[in-house]
């Protein structure tokens, strides 16, 4: 099958070590992909605000993978989220496909809501399978606690998302375990890191994290492991904000699942970005074997 | 005499002209934080510039005035057509402006036997002018025919387009007409050639008009061979200085049009015109220079050059501030970010021209000349700026080089300062804000999200939920009628108020006494909604709390789609509020 990559907004500045990963470790994976210059923002931000410009933002992006003939692949949840969402809104709203073919026309674009859409956990958990990926590890990591974190728009509402069960969800641990870390139990596992209203009010921002934040450290996790732009960027840049601010907090580190398994595909740190995280990552190392 | 005095008169206009607009560099600033004295800003910009010269950048500035300046580099990267167009009439008029306008300073002293009718010279001027030409054809196909969704075309564009078209054309006429024209060879006749009696003139002049395209009022061909031949003897002393016209192949195309009207527009003095036309047009365009889209000639290499070497971190903040007002300058609307906009495609449904990026800048433009702008001109600003999700493409792309990411977040906050509330800062819009948090200043920072939450109630009509008694029928049934029919809020009918949802939610557990926080909790938004309570719905705060995490959805018994009915509502309250300000 053939992948467009869709890379989320913010990256660009504040996550590139996330695109870097992801590249490297589909190259490694012999995972073949395009990027469709011409992709837009998925719409996730203007869901608060108007629901056609969230409709057409994604409906675009549907149009343009579709004009390609290939799949949608996204490493992030809220982009995943909002994609799946305004295809499946598409399939049950005549009217709505009309509407925003209409625009899309002006373009030369049309949007049919068949395009098959991937988050990178689902692509390497049933595409490429757990299997292949063991295969080709040439490192393992011992004793590591990590703290899966599956995050909200990955899994709920689970009649659309259709990713994993959402109450005892399993993929994304057992992605993280083939690695050989161990993939620990916490109450809070499912809860949102916060970073939708980081920006609009701080404070409650900085308490849905502490929240996790404190659970993850109580349950043992050395670190968090997250595949969402935002709920990563929540769990390193804004948890450094936070201690700078609200100080006494011991920093509860979070890798990007493609660091994680890049790593133990052997990849180069570098172009994995471990240093590029905001709160010190490179102690995973000592975990590695 | 008339040229000279357009001459100077244009020269002196460019030169106020220009002295002008680099002082608005250092007057202007996007905020009133960067302004400082002017007499300060030049001293920064001075230093700062003699200090880079002076280092081992100056390679890198060697570097970009080659490759970005001169070569378009970053033209090229994101479209050959544009490169095309782009180079054909930089180049094409750079040669013409060098080698034609100012051939008695530039070709004279670069080829000694230099002479304007005579090749190659006569041939590479219609040749460049053809290569003008060309790209104007382009740059029109670009703006007109293409299509290309939301590129805007200005009058400053059109200007550009106009200028050059006229400057090239009355050139080619004026050329065409001066072939075929019979007085132009008379004076030419009279001040050189060396001819004697009557009929060795007519000799000459035979010879003119069937192989020089000249119109005789009286000889028409055909000519015998001697006397073709006695004017051929006569013209090896004008040879020295002419080539065949056909070489100016534009030009001898249109004087083989004009021939059978050649006399007579000769009498009517049309070469003359022509010229009047083709030098003013051109003093137009010296003249207006610093006020018109080719101001960039200045203005884009500079803005490429700064950026190369200017950081915020290291770079003098007043140097910055200086640079900023330069760059809005240096954008020449070529529309190359808003091609590339991650939001462009917003503005088929939110027709904010505020929201494309070259609009922007435009905006920005009238914004620090202290024009004054109404009300709803600055909140248009403010939501275009505001509807922006930080991807950096549009800087990326920008062939002038402008830190279009920077000009943003400054005059992002220089109009939030200025307490407009902003709704889209009730959004995910605001994480770019949040995760700059360390580069704004922390006193300013909370203040614009707080303000929109604790104004828009005011919006609505104030509730006092606790002891006010209802009025049924002053009910909102518009709402109830409307969440009925929508894609995302239909379910709210199947409530029963059992509140799983308020449970569920991590918002309402994470304060002490919620119904203080939030105003409502979510069933009761869903309850208020259901019953038309329209002002005490979105007065609530939990509206805008609402982190999407969609448990409330996910547990409920009944399958009312809580999250998605918090969302309708969200965009409904949206629309209301922008009605009382309405948008284009």
């Amino acid at each position: 099958m053939n992948f467009a990559i869709f890379r989320c907004c913010p990256t660009s500045i504040f996550l590139k070590q996330y695109e870097s990963s992801t590249d490297a470790i589909l190259r490694k994976l012999g995972i073949d992909f395009i990027d469709i210059k011409e992709f837009n923002c998925c719409g996730y931000p203007l869901k608060n605000i108007d629901f056609k410009a969230y409709v057409l933002s994604s409906a675009r992006n549907l149009a343009l993978a579709r004009q390609r003939n290939v799949a949608m692949l996204t490493f992030c949840n809220c982009c995943y989220n909002t994609i799946k969402h305004v295809q499946h809104l598409l399939r049950e709203d005549a009217a709505l496909l009309g509407d925003v073919n209409t625009t899309l026309a002006k373009e030369g674009l049309q949007c049919t809501p068949d395009v098959k859409v991937l988050h990178l956990l689902e692509a390497l958990h049933k595409e490429i399978g757990i299997e292949t990926i063991q295969a080709k590890l040439v490192h393992t990591f011992k004793d590591l606690n990590i703290a899966t974190h599956y995050g909200c728009h990955l899994l709920r509402p689970a009649d659309i998302m259709q990713f994993d069960n959402p109450i005892a969800p399993t993929i994304f641990d057992q992605l993280v375990e083939i690695t050989g870390a161990r993939s620990i139990p916490w109450d809070t596992k499912l809860d949102c890191c916060g970073s939708p209203v980081w920006g609009v009010d701080d404070d409650l921002s900085m308490d849905l994290s502490a929240k996790k934040l404190d659970d993850a450290a109580r349950a043992g996790a050395d670190f968090l492991c997250s595949a969402c732009v935002f709920c990563q960027l929540q769990f390193d840049r804004v948890q450094k904000m936070m201690i700078a601010k609200r100080g006494s907090r011991k920093p509860l580190p979070s890798i990007l699942y493609t660091q994680l398994l890049g790593l133990g595909l052997g990849l180069d740190e570098t172009e994995l970005g471990i240093a590029q995280n905001e709160l010190d990552s490179t102690g995973i190392r000592r975990f590695m074997v | 005499m008339f040229f000279t005095v357009s001459l100077y008169v244009a020269l002196v206009v460019f030169a106020v002209g220009l002295v002008y607009k680099v002082s608005t560099w250092f007057r202007y600033s996007l905020s009133a934080a960067a302004a400082d004295i002017p007499a300060k800003r030049m001293l920064a910009a001075v230093k700062g510039i003699v200090r880079t010269v002076f280092s081992a950048k100056i390679l890198t500035l060697l570097k970009v005035l080659v490759l970005e300046v001169l070569l378009q580099s970053r033209t090229l990267r994101e479209s050959l057509l544009r490169w095309w167009m782009h180079m054909l009439i930089y180049g094409g008029f750079m040669l013409l402006l060098l080698m034609h306008a100012l051939e008695k300073i530039v070709s004279v002293s670069l080829f000694s036997a230099y002479y304007a009718t005579l090749n190659p010279f006569m041939f590479l001027r219609d040749f460049f002018g053809l290569m003008v030409l060309a790209g104007l054809a382009l740059a029109l196909y670009r703006r007109y025919f293409m299509k290309l969704p939301r590129l805007k075309t200005a009058v400053m564009d059109q200007y550009a387009i106009i200028i050059l078209a006229v400057i090239m054309l009355s050139g080619f006429l004026l050329e065409g007409v001066k072939i075929t024209s019979y007085s132009r060879y008379q004076e030419m006749v009279e001040a050189y050639a060396d001819a004697g009696d009557e009929e060795e003139l007519k000799a000459l002049e035979s010879l003119w008009v069937k192989e020089y395209g000249v119109v005789s009022p009286e000889l028409k061909g055909p000519f015998a061979d001697e006397v073709l031949a006695k004017g051929r003897e006569l013209n090896e002393s004008c040879i020295s200085c002419h080539s065949r016209p056909q070489w100016a192949f534009l030009g001898y195309g249109v004087a083989k049009t004009f021939t059978p009207l050649a006399v007579g527009l000769d009498k009517a003095g049309l070469p003359a015109l022509l010229w009047t036309i083709h030098f003013i047009a051109c003093f137009i365009g010296l003249a207006y220079l610093p006020f018109s889209k080719m101001f960039h000639i200045l203005t884009t290499p500079l803005s490429l050059l700064a950026n190369a070497v200017m950081n915020r971190e290291t770079s003098d903040p007043l140097n910055i501030a200086t640079r900023q007002i330069m760059e809005l300058d240096a954008c020449m609307h070529c529309g190359s970010c808003t091609l590339r906009c991650s939001v462009g495609v917003v503005f088929e449904e939110i027709p904010n021209t505020n929201i494309l990026p070259s609009e922007k800048v435009g905006a920005l433009k009238a914004l620090v000349s202290g024009k004054p702008l109404d009300e709803r001109s600055l909140k248009l600003l403010q939501e275009g700026l505001l509807l922006c999700t930080n991807c950096l493409r549009c800087t990326g792309v920008c062939p002038a080089g402008i830190n279009l990411q920077e000009l943003w977040l400054d005059a992002r906050e220089a109009l939030l300062q200025k307490g407009m509330p902003e709704f889209l800062l009730l959004s995910p819009l605001s994480l770019y804000r949040g995760l700059m948090r360390g580069r704004l200043d922390e006193d300013r920072y909370a203040g614009p999200a707080r303000l929109v939450a604790d104004t828009i109630g005011s919006n609505f009509k104030e509730i006092d939920a606790q002891n006010q008694t209802f009025d049924p029928t002053a009910l909102d049934k518009g709402l109830v009628k409307h969440l009925g029919g929508s894609a995302l809020g239909s379910t709210f009918k199947y409530c029963f108020t059992c509140q799983t949802c308020t449970s569920a939610c991590p918002v309402v557990h994470n304060y002490e006494r919620p119904l203080e926080a939030l105003g409502l909790v979510p069933h009761q938004i869903i309850h208020s909604a259901a019953l038309g309570l329209s002002d005490l719905v979105y007065n609530a705060k939990m509206l805008w709390l609402c982190v999407g995490c969609y448990q409330c959805q996910q547990q409920c018994p009944q399958g009312v789609r809580v999250a998605d009915v918090l969302y309708e509502l969200k965009n409904r309250a949206f629309k209301k509020v922008n009605a009382m300000k309405p948008l284009v």
